[in-house]
């Protein structure tokens, strides 16, 4: 928190100096800018070559200039959805398990192995994903090959990890003490006060957690692309977990590198890559606004 | 019926106890796995000889020197502008809504998804600026993508400096900038570091922003200079596991395993830094 200087004579190194701090500062809010200024600016030529019927298609032929979105949109939306299903709970209760219950000792291995996990590359879990997961999704599921939609939610659901066990776990780690203390005044056992006190208190970070972990996992890209098969077709009905999905992410990864620059196809790409901008700011927006809700000021741990 | 309420308990801790165990298991399993079956890969040829026969034999020593190169062009782009905004966040910035709409950015920064910022970096840097692909380009892009982690690490750890330092510094008619660099930065700098340290750690393991902005299948020899291209350790990795038929899996799992030591190696850096400095903080 700055504590105001004495007034002094304005000495010209130090007004220098707070300059250049105050336009690194700025430079945050240009970066956003610019990102989406060149985003619009290579995607938006697209939009007067492809009529927009054909952007909101539901089939994707690049190769016909058939630019149909929608099976990519839902593909990311499949997968987004199954991962945070699997890692929303797992992650809360680890969260609970490190915020509540375990001895100081477990804390001081479990925390940096949870850092561990987010550093590990999202290409190594791809690999993995090839060698290990998709063999077992096929022999469990009987499917004709094992690079499903299944395998990138499972892996997904791994990658999202961390993000939701830190966030949540600050937003335990924020609720006072008074309240478990006055849980137990009560006689209310360890586990009611956790449930019935504890977690509802912190269900706003809660939330906020949940929010940052889709935002991880629609954004991921090389695990996606490396296990989850690719076929951009539309993901319905009750089998679409077992076959292969292709997620926007992928989409550009996979085909940025072999389109001719300044085509269509490459224009759409770059429409796909402007949808998965606005889609992550608005998601990171409204986490954003609770947590400035919650606490103002303070960037917030979670973004490290 | 209702259910004893310390039997509940048991249950519940029971149930959460073995969920974070889970969370676990996998972790320690991949490593383990990938150290045994990647071990086999390794000599002293694998990591200082160029690739042969298709990449089917040989080394990855242009992949990990080009992951080098890309690691510090990240942490030049990235450390300046990050520590500079973090110190601006931290010790100048007022509380208002000009602040906000800066962490606001930052949030948002932080958010946006890796193959974006590969997007981002081939229309910026490899086709405006006519940089081409180019190490100078991956360098840029990955750089700015490690930014919003050593921005908010920064500030943090200028933050966890005690108040009383900078009341000090003005009642002895320092400047702001003064207390900063004297007394503010030098406390927090093990903080910054360990938060520079993580933020290369993931600029090193990504793939997406390189795809387009630098990474190449294959080169027969190192780049020379920051406009050429190079080869890197995750998008090798990329390419001998999905792109390249018959290839040796030995060599996959060796290629994996060097990537992985060279990531948690600056993990485990990032923690020491933590560690050390921490024990002899004197506040």
């Amino acid at each position: 928190m700055p504590i105001p200087a004495v007034p002094k004579d304005v000495d010209w190194r130090e007004f220098f100096v707070e300059q250049l701090i105050r336009l690194t500062g700025v430079s945050a809010i240009a970066l956003v800018l610019v990102i989406f200024l060149f985003l619009v600016r290579e995607g938006v030529p697209s939009l007067l070559e492809v009529p927009l019927s054909n952007l909101l298609g539901q089939r994707w032929y690049p190769t016909f200039e058939i630019y149909g979105l929608m099976p990519l949109i839902l593909g990311s939306l499949l997968v987004t959805v199954g991962a945070i299903a699997i890692s929303l709970p797992l992650g809360v209760a680890t969260a609970i398990f490190i915020g509540e219950i375990a001895p100081e000792w477990v804390r001081e291995i479990l925390k940096p192995s949870i850092e561990v996990i987010a550093g590990i590359p999202s290409v190594v879990i791809g690999f993995i994903g090839i060698q290990l997961v998709s063999p077992l999704v096929r022999q469990f599921s009987g499917a004709p090959t094992g690079l499903t939609a299944l395998t990138g939610v499972l892996l997904l659901a791994y990658m999202a990890l961390p993000t939701i066990i830190s966030i949540a776990e600050d937003a335990l780690d924020a609720v006072p003490d008074s309240y478990r203390h006055a849980a137990f005044a009560l006689s209310a056992t360890h586990w009611q006060t956790v449930w019935r006190v504890v977690l509802p208190a912190a269900r706003p970070g809660i939330v906020t957690a949940v929010m940052l972990g889709v935002g991880r996992a629609i954004g991921e890209t090389m695990t996606v692309m490396m296990v989850a098969g690719n076929a951009a077709r539309m993901p319905l009905g009750l089998d679409a977990f077992l076959r292969p999905v292709r997620t926007m992410t992928a989409t550009i990864a996979a085909e940025m590198g072999e389109v001719a620059r300044g085509s269509t196809h490459y224009h759409v790409l770059f429409v796909v890559g402007l949808a998965l901008f606005i889609i992550t700011f608005l998601i990171n927006l409204a986490a954003a606004l609770t947590i400035f809700r919650q606490q103002r000021g303070g960037g917030g741990r979670f973004l490290a | 019926m209702r259910i004893p309420r310390y039997t509940a308990q048991k249950v519940a801790f029971g149930l959460i106890t073995v969920a974070a165990v889970s969370v676990l298991i996998p972790l320690v399993f991949v490593i383990g796995y990938i150290l045994v079956q990647g071990i086999g890969a390794m000599s002293w040829e694998f990591i200082t000889a160029m690739p042969r026969g298709g990449m089917r034999e040989g080394g990855i020593f242009p992949a990990l020197i080009g992951t080098i190169w890309l690691t510090i062009g990240a942490g030049v782009t990235s450390i300046p502008l990050g520590v500079g905004a973090g110190v601006y966040l931290a010790e100048y910035a007022p509380d208002n809504s000009f602040t906000r709409t800066i962490r606001l950015a930052i949030i948002n920064l932080a958010g946006v998804p890796s193959v974006v910022y590969g997007l981002f970096g081939l229309g910026l840097f490899v086709i405006f600026l006519r940089f081409g692909m180019s190490i100078l380009a991956g360098s840029l892009t990955l750089g700015i993508m490690t930014l919003p982690v050593i921005i908010s690490t920064t500030e943090q750890a200028l933050t966890t400096v005690p108040q009383s330092f900078r009341v000090v510094n003005a009642s002895l008619g320092g400047t702001t900038w003064q207390g900063v660099r004297k007394v503010i930065l030098p406390q927090a700098l093990p903080g910054i570091m360990t938060g520079v340290v993580l933020g290369l750690e993931r600029a090193a393991g990504e793939t997406a922003p390189i795809l387009f902005t630098v990474a190449a299948f294959f080169l027969p020899r190192l780049p020379h200079s920051v406009f050429q291209q190079t080869m890197a350790l995750p998008y090798h990795l990329f390419v001998i596991s999905t792109q390249v038929p018959g290839m040796p899996i030995k060599i996959q799992y060796g290629t994996a395993l060097v990537l992985l030591v060279f990531v948690l190696t600056m993990n485990l850096v990032a923690t020491l830094i933590r560690r050390y400095y921490r024990r002899r903080r004197q506040w």
